[in-house]
């Protein structure tokens, strides 16, 4: 159980930073979420692991599975959803709108180093 | 107990759904409702700062539940003084973007202004790691929207490197979370200071790792070299009144880390020990050598700008990083003045903006409204660069005398006398080729007709540098209350009693259990 834990927390946050490093919005996307699964199941281990185990109090029984990282867990379930939704919307229209999905700047790239012109400023 | 100190999180998460829902398409509405909104914030956290003026620390338990278990919102001095100051830069900032017109080149200006003020708030007052986070969180998304406001190509590819970089410090959060979480088993700042101080000196290894990780999170926040990459475009590329509230999102990350490095992971404790000397100093010495060279070094006006905030936040750090109660209070006063100095250059970079073709450092005819906006720009690169008689001088004056005891004194004072020279140089050609090179150089083809910016523009912009003058004016005072706070932050004692004594719902006496 320990090792299973342990190896997907690693494997998942080794995936995400690989994929991080690919600097193109698809793949970085793709990344912060394994990124974001692999801290849901950190924080759900940093109660301890308990199998079986009710989380609220009964009579009888001594073990208990932490209910606190439960509730941390789903806060950040919420939260990283709507950030990724978030960020898809942004990078499409960045991509869309310069027809370039690299995420640092690119040193030739005129929109990266030249000021933005009035007239590219228009209503979204 | 009182209900005051949750109004200046209540009172924009109420406003923000109206303007969307009931006043979307009158921007004359949004505009009274926002700059009323903030009003009554500045009384309330006028207030606040009263209360706490004495010493005492206000607490609110949410749902009436008791401390470790419950969600609790503290207020300090610390909190409190910075809450006030977001109050008084939105307000400025507020009559900018109206003043310039900003709030109407896109949609849900106001609404995403009052999320991003909650969020601010939220993140000053509360007592709880978590609910930071949250916090964090919301004044994030809000600061999304606000980003990428009114769009445009070049704003949208710096957006989408702020939210990508600011995701990845959210997660690195969580795992700073998690680790704490495991080795304490409460995320309450207050129990925690409790609890970290009874960790063996054998197991320090979780609980270290969790101090760094924190550290890292609140430095990116904080735009520490080396994680400030974020910083340049976002803000160059963020509408003027946009990254001038933005200058308070930095301080976020100072006030973060001053509350938990004092409180929890006190100067003193064992498991943390080497951290603030060995790696923040040097880290903040080298953020005002990298910003001030970014100032000397910047092609743009709006660049120029934002480095010179990593640099001054690089300042603050030195001054955070010595961990004396000394040092601690000129940081406190230099925060003020990083803040209002920042916001009101961003601000004078957007005058400029306005009235010229664009804000490279190259000659072209002079702007419209030259010389007001000149005497303003000059005020500004006096308090920021830290030439007297602005508060940047005193403020630098102060961080140099908390430093004159440390064992790095040599370090510190090279390095932010050198880097004060270099952006005073720095400052001093960007004002010249923009104002005096511009008499007999040719427009630029294809510029439209420069206007004159606003007058309540300009009103917005000297309310800041008038602010600043305050801040200098009355720096004995302001001073001597920062002195206050640190002595308060470096006892943590009655902060730690009231949020953990006090009783809630469901808590039986003391004694009974």
């Amino acid at each position: 159980m320990e090792l299973l834990v342990a190896s997907a927390i690693g494997i998942l946050t080794a995936a995400g930073l690989y994929l991080l490093l690919r600097l193109r919005t698809f793949p970085v996307i793709l990344g912060i979420s394994l990124l974001t699964y692999a801290v849901n199941v950190f924080l759900f281990a940093s109660g301890r692991l308990t199998t079986g185990a009710p989380p609220i109090l009964r009579d009888g029984i001594d073990v208990y599975a932490d209910p606190l990282p439960q509730a941390l867990v789903l806060t950040a379930i919420v939260i990283s959803f709507g950030m990724t939704a978030v960020v898809v919307m942004i990078a499409l229209g960045a991509y869309l709108g310069s027809d370039d999905d690299h995420v640092d700047d690119q040193p030739d790239d005129p929109d990266a180093t030249s000021d933005k012109a009035p007239a590219t400023e228009s209503r979204t | 107990m009182t209900h005051w100190i949750i109004a200046p999180v209540i009172l924009p998460a109420l406003l923000a759904p109206f303007i969307v829902l009931a006043a979307r398409y009158h921007i004359g509405i949004q505009r009274a409702f926002s700059v009323a909104g903030v009003l009554a914030l500045i009384g309330i956290a006028l207030s606040l700062v009263f209360q706490t003026s004495d010493g005492s620390v206000l607490l609110y338990q949410l749902g009436d539940w008791a401390a470790p278990f419950g969600i609790v919102l503290v207020g300090d001095r610390l909190s409190t003084m910075m809450v006030l100051l977001t109050a008084v830069l939105a307000l400025f900032v507020l009559l900018y973007a109206i003043g310039s017109g900003w709030d109407d080149r896109g949609r849900h200006f106001h609404a995403l202004f009052q999320f991003q003020v909650m969020g601010i708030m939220g993140a000053f007052l509360t007592g709880d790691l978590f609910n930071l986070f949250v916090f964090f969180e919301v004044l994030l998304i809000a600061s999304y929207g606000l980003m990428i406001h009114a769009g445009g190509n070049a704003r949208l590819r710096a957006g989408v490197q702020y939210v990508l970089f600011n995701l990845i410090g959210s997660t690195l959060f969580l795992f700073a979370l998690g680790a704490i979480y495991a080795e304490t088993g409460t995320l309450n700042m207050a129990d925690l200071a409790n609890r970290a101080a009874l960790i063996g000196a054998e197991e320090t290894v979780g609980i270290r790792v969790a101090a760094v990780l924190l550290l890292l999170v609140f430095a990116i926040k904080a735009a520490l070299v080396p994680l400030h990459f974020w910083l340049p475009s976002s803000y160059a590329e963020a509408p003027a009144p946009v990254a001038a509230l933005f200058a308070i999102m930095t301080k976020v990350g100072a006030y973060a880390i001053i509350r938990v490095y004092t409180m929890i992971f006190p100067p003193d404790l064992e498991v943390t020990s080497g951290l603030h000397e060995v790696w923040l100093l040097p880290a903040a010495l080298i953020s005002v050598a990298v910003g001030m060279t970014g100032v000397l070094g910047a092609k743009r006006l709006d660049r120029l700008v934002a480095f010179s905030v990593i640099g001054s936040m690089g300042m603050v750090m030195v001054a955070i990083s010595l961990f004396t109660p000394q040092s601690i209070a000129a940081a406190l006063y230099y925060i003020v003045h990083s803040t209002l100095a920042g916001a009101a250059l961003f601000l004078i970079s957007d005058l400029v903006r306005s009235a010229r073709a664009n804000l490279e450092l190259t000659p072209q005819p002079p702007v419209a409204g030259a010389p007001l906006t000149a005497a303003l720009f000059f005020a500004g690169a006096i308090a920021m660069a830290g030439l007297p008689p602005l508060s940047g001088f005193l403020g630098k004056l102060l961080v140099l005398d908390a430093a004159y005891s440390s064992p790095f004194m040599v370090w510190i004072w090279a390095i932010v006398l050198t880097s004060s020279l270099v952006s005073i140089l720095g400052f001093a050609r960007a004002g010249s080729i923009l104002f005096w090179k511009a008499h007999g150089a040719s427009p630029v083809p294809g510029a439209a007709e420069a206007k004159r910016p606003a007058t309540l523009s300009y009103i917005a912009v000297g309310g800041l540098i008038a602010l600043l003058a305050a801040h200098t004016v009355f720096a004995g005072f302001v001073h001597g209350y920062t002195t206050t706070m640190a002595a308060q932050l470096f006892a943590p004692e009655p902060y730690v009693s009231t949020v953990i004594d006090t009783p809630g719902k469901l808590s039986k006496p003391k004694g009974d259990h």
